[in-house]
């Protein structure tokens, strides 16, 4: 169980979780309901520019598969033993009706299990607006830039057409800083976990990012000043935790009870790679000048890195998560990535030597979505807390 | 089995080859030898994948191209595959992730031996076509991460949309001539020659238009050819080192003739084990083969007189059969569109129309799938894209299950059973177009 929250944190996690556990996106759909012509467009992880779909007046919708609370019947139809949880829940949500007020979807470029379910979006839901969205993998600015500004037109023209007007330069730059500020707050707050992780569970932090997929990005906004007043006026108990990284998280998403086991088998949480696309541009995108481009060169030169982008340096390889270790002071890492997932397994031994080389504890275990069972990743995690407690003591 | 049953064939101890396939063999037997030998040779190596391979380009720089998908096939032909996959998962790799990439691994961490049993050359420069397949771009770096090389990066946009648009086109040149290009020259030491390049665009062009024409026999009653098993030898030099060259012209002209021959003769496809017989079903097959079990594989076929007459995975290394040929007049655009248009860089909607018309085109009885366990790229989806089939064509579809190059995950006699049950619902299929007439 998660340690009760404070009551001025109380009333905005339960707000944070009514919105986790409804699978029916009632939040969404209201939003939409308020004003006649108002559109969603849902998105999947890693990262889309928000902010283009801001700019339209349409409000971004992220989708990050069914949970441990969605049973999956038809979905399962559509993909073999072998493959991974999250696109078959995501097939539930759309052939259930849950997602029937989605009027377009974007399906970033991260894994051939995604880019195909792009595939299959169009031919299962052919009156959504479907879009497979590439990013670059060249990251020189007159050549992965160039392509990316030229994707990003399209996106940009398609979607205006979606709504019947171009979105203009300002309506974007607008945006640009309403992601600008959203993104601020969620750094805000991973700095004030790092500093004070006993003040911010991770579950609580994991709720709030959740409630940014759904939430216009002002109310987000609002919602995470809140909770870091709030938090910042209550003191809470310290643990004798350790500090953990948590990473492979990225696409699939861990149950709730996953990360709240973390904490309770003496983990703190002090970062992790959970719905990136809320930190996915780690520097202030400028709102003045041509904001395609400026949106294209964040995405080169100041956006984290995970699985699914080429690293282009074997030196640089790994070298984030290192980083992400001293930056957030944390004693170890753990290694959680959903059954088959290409990319997260795929680069995980190489993630792994990387620590080693830099003397970084680690433990490793895979996930799904829908796992039930964690008595088995508390005894891991315990034992990893345990350990390294033991080596930090000697 | 019904009645109408052909008697299996008695299992011979040596597969009967005929002459194109034995010249095949030679030639991939030669490559080998060359490369085991750069040490001596002072030859260069460059490790590329077989998708959106830049043959052409690659032999202009005098590298030799070693293709590690190949290397896991070979391994999973000759069985050893098993042992270098456990090996790669007993050093921490998933036991849920590609089997290619851990087969190589694994033979990596077994002193990298070559079908010719000496020792491959470590690669000077690794060049990823990064097209068609996510795992590419992990795999090379893990690659990287053992031979610390300079590695090129060409990323190949997906055809999402089913088309490919100017903006990728000037993605791709503008990478070849600005990132590709100057590190070959850099790691090989030769300074870029398009007329060079322009050559040979012009023989894998001629290649093309034989290896074409050899496909499409499938056409004809019988069939003269086996499009899926048969076809693996067929594809082995264009998909492999050999594009662009004299070899590969040499080739698919013999091949060609080879195959014009025994159709003229009315024959069907040469089995392991002799002529095919009376050619009973027409398939057309979705995604890879098995390899460790692949003679196992190919005789529940040919034994029921079943013969592939197209298939999707002859098309991974290049889809030549709509039209496109390697063009010499735009040397640059035309590796582009190449590297685009092969078959799992196609969103599943083109790959669908392609198997539906291939179900026409070629009067097959019906679609059979595949689906590899370690495979991605062309599994996630597949089950969508029967039923799609399925209802467009009207033709009976059946999913089978294997893997690449992972024994374990072949099971005899599910898929013969299968096979067996897919056979009879074809047989009633007929039945019954015969009682509505």
């Amino acid at each position: 169980m998660l340690e009760t929250a404070m009551p001025e944190t109380a009333a905005i996690i339960d707000h944070a979780t009514a919105l986790f556990e409804d699978l029916n996106f009632g939040a969404a759909r209201d939003w939409k309901a308020a004003v006649p012509g108002r559109k969603v467009v849902g998105y999947l992880p890693i990262y889309v520019p928000r902010e283009l779909i801001h700019a339209a007046g349409m409000l971004p919708l992220g989708i990050v598969g069914g949970g441990d609370q969605l049973e999956v019947i038809h979905g399962d139809a559509y993909y073999q033993s072998y493959i991974c949880r999250i696109p078959r829940s995501t097939i539930e949500l759309g052939v259930s009706g849950r997602l029937d007020f989605v009027d377009a979807m974007l399906f970033p470029s991260i894994c051939d299990v995604m880019r195909n379910l792009s595939g299959m979006w169009k031919l299962m839901f052919p009156q959504v607006y479907t879009r497979y969205f590439d990013v670059p993998q060249n990251y020189r600015d007159d050549i992965g830039g160039n392509y990316y500004v030229n994707e990003l037109a399209e996106l940009r023209h398609e979607l205006g057409a979606l709504r019947g007007a171009p979105i203009t330069d300002a309506e974007l730059n607008l945006s640009i800083d309403a992601y600008n500020e959203n993104r601020r707050l969620v750094n805000e707050l991973y700095g004030y976990r790092i500093a004070q992780p006993w003040q911010v569970p991770a579950a609580e932090v994991y709720l709030l990012m959740r409630a940014g997929l759904v939430l216009p990005v002002d109310e987000h906004s609002a919602m995470l000043r809140d909770y870091l007043a709030a938090a910042r006026r209550t003191a809470r108990p310290r643990r004798d935790n350790c500090r953990i990284v948590l990473t492979g998280v990225f696409c699939e998403q861990p149950p709730l009870n996953l990360i709240k086991s973390l904490e309770l088998s003496g983990c703190y949480v002090v970062d992790d790679d959970l719905l990136l696309v809320t930190r996915w541009l780690t520097a202030d995108v400028p709102t003045g000048g041509d904001p395609l481009r400026n949106l294209a060169l964040a995405f080169l030169h100041h956006s984290e890195s995970t699985a699914a982008k080429y690293e282009p340096s074997q030196k640089e390889k790994g070298q984030h998560l290192v980083r992400a270790v001293r930056r957030s002071n944390a004693e170890g890492v753990i290694f959680a990535s959903p059954s088959f997932c290409d990319p997260a397994l795929l680069d995980r031994p190489m993630l792994q030597h990387v620590l080693s080389a830099a003397g970084v504890p680690y433990v490793a275990f895979k996930y799904a979505e829908n796992s039930g069972q964690m008595q088995p990743i508390r005894e891991q995690a315990g034992t990893f807390a345990d350990s390294i407690k033991l080596w930090s003591e000697q | 089995m019904n009645a109408t049953t052909a008697a299996p064939k008695a299992p011979g101890k040596d597969a009967e080859k005929d002459a194109s396939m034995q010249k095949q063999k030679a030639m991939m037997a030669a490559h080998y030898d060359r490369l085991t030998d750069a040490p001596q040779s002072g030859a260069k190596v460059c490790s590329t994948f077989v998708p959106g391979n830049l043959n052409e380009l690659i032999a202009c720089f005098g590298l030799l191209n070693n293709l590690p998908e190949v290397n896991a096939i070979q391994n999973g032909l000759r069985r050893t595959s098993g042992q270098f996959v456990l090996e790669a998962e007993k050093i921490g790799h998933s036991e849920d992730v590609c089997t290619y990439v851990k087969s190589d691994i694994g033979m990596m961490a077994k002193g990298n031996l070559a079908p010719n049993g000496r020792k491959f050359p470590d690669p000077d420069v690794l060049l990823l076509s990064y097209t068609g397949c996510f795992t590419f771009m992990k795999w090379f770096e893990l690659l990287r991460e053992q031979f610390d090389c300079e590695t090129i990066m060409l990323h190949t946009p997906y055809m999402a949309d089913g088309r490919i648009t100017p903006n990728m086109l000037e993605y791709m040149v503008k990478q070849l001539k600005e990132e590709v290009i100057p590190k070959l020259e850099r790691v090989s030491g030769v300074k870029f020659d398009i007329d060079q390049l322009r050559e040979r665009l012009k023989k894998s062009a001629q290649a093309e238009e034989d290896l074409v024409h050899v496909l499409q026999t499938a056409r004809n009653r019988p069939s003269p050819i086996d499009a899926y098993f048969g076809g693996i030898y067929y594809i082995g030099p264009i998909f492999g080192a050999f594009r662009g060259t004299d070899d590969a012209v040499e080739y698919y002209r013999f091949l060609r003739a080879e195959v014009d021959a025994r159709l003229a003769a009315g024959l069907g496809p040469v089995t392991p084990e002799g002529d095919l017989g009376k050619e009973r079903y027409r398939l057309v097959v979705e995604g890879p083969p098995n390899y460790t079990n692949f003679r196992q594989f190919w005789k529940m076929f040919y034994d029921e007189g079943a013969v592939v007459v197209a298939s999707s995975y002859t098309k991974v290394g290049g889809v030549y059969d709509f039209g496109f040929r390697h063009d010499p007049d735009k040397p640059l655009e035309t590796l582009a569109e190449y590297c685009l248009s092969v078959y799992t860089n196609r969103n599943l909607p083109m790959r669908i129309d392609m198997l539906v018309n291939y179900l026409e085109d070629y009067a097959a009885d019906g679609l059979l799938i595949n689906s590899i366990k370690s495979c991605n790229s062309f599994s996630a989806g597949q089950l969508l894209m029967m039923r799609e089939i399925e209802k467009r064509s009207g033709k009976p579809a059946a999913f089978i299950e294997s893997d690449l190059v992972d024994p374990r995950y072949f099971s005899a006699a599910n898929i013969k059973n299968r096979l067996e049950s897919y056979f009879q619902m074809i047989e009633q299929r007929r039945a019954g177009a015969r009682s509505a007439a």
